[in-house]
């Protein structure tokens, strides 16, 4: 499970700093395009904001469309940080290391982004401070804690607040890297964010035992996350359909499914638009898919669950669900894709140890896994929606509308716009975890046979 | 006699180790010795003294005033906008179940990164004396001692292979 050489400390500096130190030719048209991409966003919005959610294709009986099932694929992406750095750095997966910065780093920008669509599908902001802050505004209204809509903010508020100070607590001995290798401005910036950081036995003891505690501590939050999310649903008193026992542990288990998948994917896009192939390797991606396949096998079996469970009761409100699902075009057609795209393709790729490590395989792969768990999202949604439900008296289809598709669009501009922006100010993959590593690294003689093996500490 | 510090700069942890023992049998005390390295080394690799914390008192009291948080405001807005629905209690306890947790939670970690910051002794608003070619990955050996003992710090560090001899 080591395959690169071992590098100096120079060397890592180097390699891992450069996408800080220098700026790629690419970089700054990459940004202006996805720049112009947030600005026609911004001005749907602004139109959106101006006409009202009509200009949406949201409508009585579907009144949650792209922009709620846009909010639930981001937090799911978001799971992929705890996932991988959590779980794995509890576990000791000496192959963690150069994955851990980008997938928490994908799970803020990701949350954040998911923030904005219940924001922006609210029609008028604004009045989301009503609904969510604790504090009055002097109408007398206060919210009403017994709705799942309110225990999501907090959940979400939760969880984004640790993750942040999951990353900024790790890059602080990568701070003290940056503030040795900068002068000016950046150096002062540096030498406050660093905090006076030297690197003596008490500190670094004190950054090991903090990163196992708030794993430790930040696991518990990201299960509740996607649980209070699904909750959204399952506890949704108009929509029959939604309620679902198993709806907390098929969301956090989806969740994982596309986080990772994520992971994989940004750091093979790291890989080749940084040429850190000596950090992020075969082994690790490899490593990613093996442990995807355990993750996709147990999502299909809460999904064949979800769908055995609920047709077997023969309740009416499942059955026209299921109905809408298998039979009705198009969601039919989106219901196989579904199905092929989240589990069939990728586990059957990723079953091939030379395809595990074929980057471009792997890309193909996790595309595909987030395609279907976008598709799920939906097909969780709407179908739900547009049956008769109790107090509902209208049935209609939904369609939805040019700006539906502008801002969903943008929202996967806006996540690799932050990546890229926070990897040109702070390294991706942490510097310190990697030469820990190296540190770590030998070689074990076992009759003829010489070993790569690691040291660990308990 | 005035304290001050004396930093010496090794290429490798060898030689750092070495510089540690040879201060030990110098008799400069433990607690006066530092070593400064850019990646976390397994905890005695230098000899160096455990580092006792207190770290994990600090997510204890933060999760016992979140929870207290939590339940203060749950409760208190459901009296103060009091939801009347007939045959149930204008308080309920299960709904405030979730936002309890994650008060608590949230206190837990908060004070755990206070902590963390508290324990490392940071921010140091003061630079000590320190070298950039510790990030570079070399191994500072910092000693802050009586002046009158750096002759033989500076001896052990010379025994050792010190590449630099850094006086504030």
């Amino acid at each position: 499970m080591q395959e690169g050489r071992v590098l100096s400390t120079r060397e890592i500096n180097r390699d891992l700093l450069r996408s800080i130190l220098d700026t790629p030719r690419w970089f700054w048209p990459v940004v202006t395009v996805l720049g112009l991409i947030l600005l026609v966003a911004a001005i749907a919005i602004g139109i959106m904001v101006n006409r009202g959610l009509g200009v949406t294709g949201l409508n009585r009986p579907v009144a949650w469309g792209f922009f709620i099932t846009n909010f639930v694929f981001w937090i799911g992406i978001s799971h992929a940080g705890v996932m991988l750095s959590a779980i794995l750095r509890l576990a000791k997966a000496e192959w963690r290391r150069p994955a851990t910065r980008a997938a928490e780093v994908l799970t803020l920008f990701s949350l954040m982004t998911a923030m904005i669509m219940p924001i922006v599908h609210t029609g008028r902001p604004w009045r989301i401070l009503y609904w969510v802050f604790p504090y009055d505004f002097a109408r007398g209204i206060w919210p009403n804690i017994r709705t799942p809509l309110v225990w999501d903010p907090s959940a979400i508020l939760t969880y984004l607040t640790s993750s942040t100070l999951f990353v900024i607590i790790a890059l602080v001995p990568d701070f003290a890297v940056l503030r040795d290798h900068t002068t000016g401005i950046a150096h002062r910036v540096y030498s406050v964010l660093a905090m006076g950081w030297e690197g003596n036995a008490r500190q670094w003891k004190l950054q090991i035992v903090a990163g196992v505690l708030l794993s430790a501590l930040i696991l518990p939050v990201f299960v509740s996350v996607h649980s209070i999310v699904s909750w959204d649903f399952g506890m949704a008193a108009a929509v029959k359909s939604w309620h679902s026992t198993v709806f907390a542990p098929y969301f956090v288990v989806g969740a994982v499914h596309s986080g990772v998948s994520a992971v994989a994917f940004a750091l093979i896009l790291l890989r080749w638009c940084y040429g850190w192939q000596d950090y992020i390797r075969h082994e690790h991606i490899d490593a990613l898919g093996r442990l995807l396949i355990v993750v996709a096998t147990g999502w299909f079996y809460f999904l064949v669950m979800e769908i055995l469970f609920g047709m077997y009761g023969r309740e009416a409100d499942e059955l026209m669900v299921r109905q809408t699902q298998f039979t009705y075009w198009p969601y039919n057609f989106w219901f196989i894709l579904f199905v092929i795209t989240t589990y069939f393709i990728p586990v059957a790729l990723w079953l091939s140890r030379a395809w595990r490590r074929n980057l471009w395989i792997m890309s193909i792969a996790c595309i595909s896994v987030n395609i279907g768990m976008w598709l799920e999202r939906f097909l969780i949604i709407v179908p739900g929606l547009i049956n008769k439900q109790l107090f509902t008296f209208v049935w209609a289809d939904y369609r939805p509308s040019i700006f539906e598709y502008i801002i969903i669009g943008s929202t996967f501009a806006l996540v690799t716009l932050l990546m890229l922006l926070f990897s040109r100010v702070f390294p991706l993959v942490p510097l310190y975890d990697v030469k820990e590593g190296d540190v770590l690294r030998t070689q074990v003689q076992i009759g003829r046979r010489t070993v790569p093996a690691t040291f660990r500490e308990d | 006699m005035a304290r001050r510090p004396i930093l010496g700069v090794f290429d490798s942890a060898n030689s750092a180790a070495d510089a540690g023992d040879g201060l030990r049998r110098a008799g400069i005390p433990e607690t006066d010795v530092d070593f400064l390295t850019d990646t976390p080394y397994p905890e005695g690799a230098f000899g160096e003294r455990e580092e006792p914390h207190r770290l994990y008192i600090f997510p204890f009291i933060g999760a016992l005033l979140g929870l207290t948080s939590g339940i203060l405001l749950t409760s208190m807005t459901q009296v103060a906008y009091p939801m009347v629905t007939g045959g149930k209690p204008i308080l309920s306890i299960p709904p405030m179940a979730v936002v309890c947790y994650e008060g608590t939670m949230l206190g837990a970690i908060l004070f755990t990164v206070l902590g963390i910051i508290f324990e490392s002794r940071l921010p140091k608003l003061k630079a000590g004396l320190y070298d950039t070619r510790i990030t570079e990955g070399y191994i500072g050996v910092l000693v802050n001692t009586e002046e009158t003992q750096h002759g033989e710090v500076e001896t052990a560090f010379g025994q050792a292979g010190a590449v630099d001899i850094k006086r504030e």
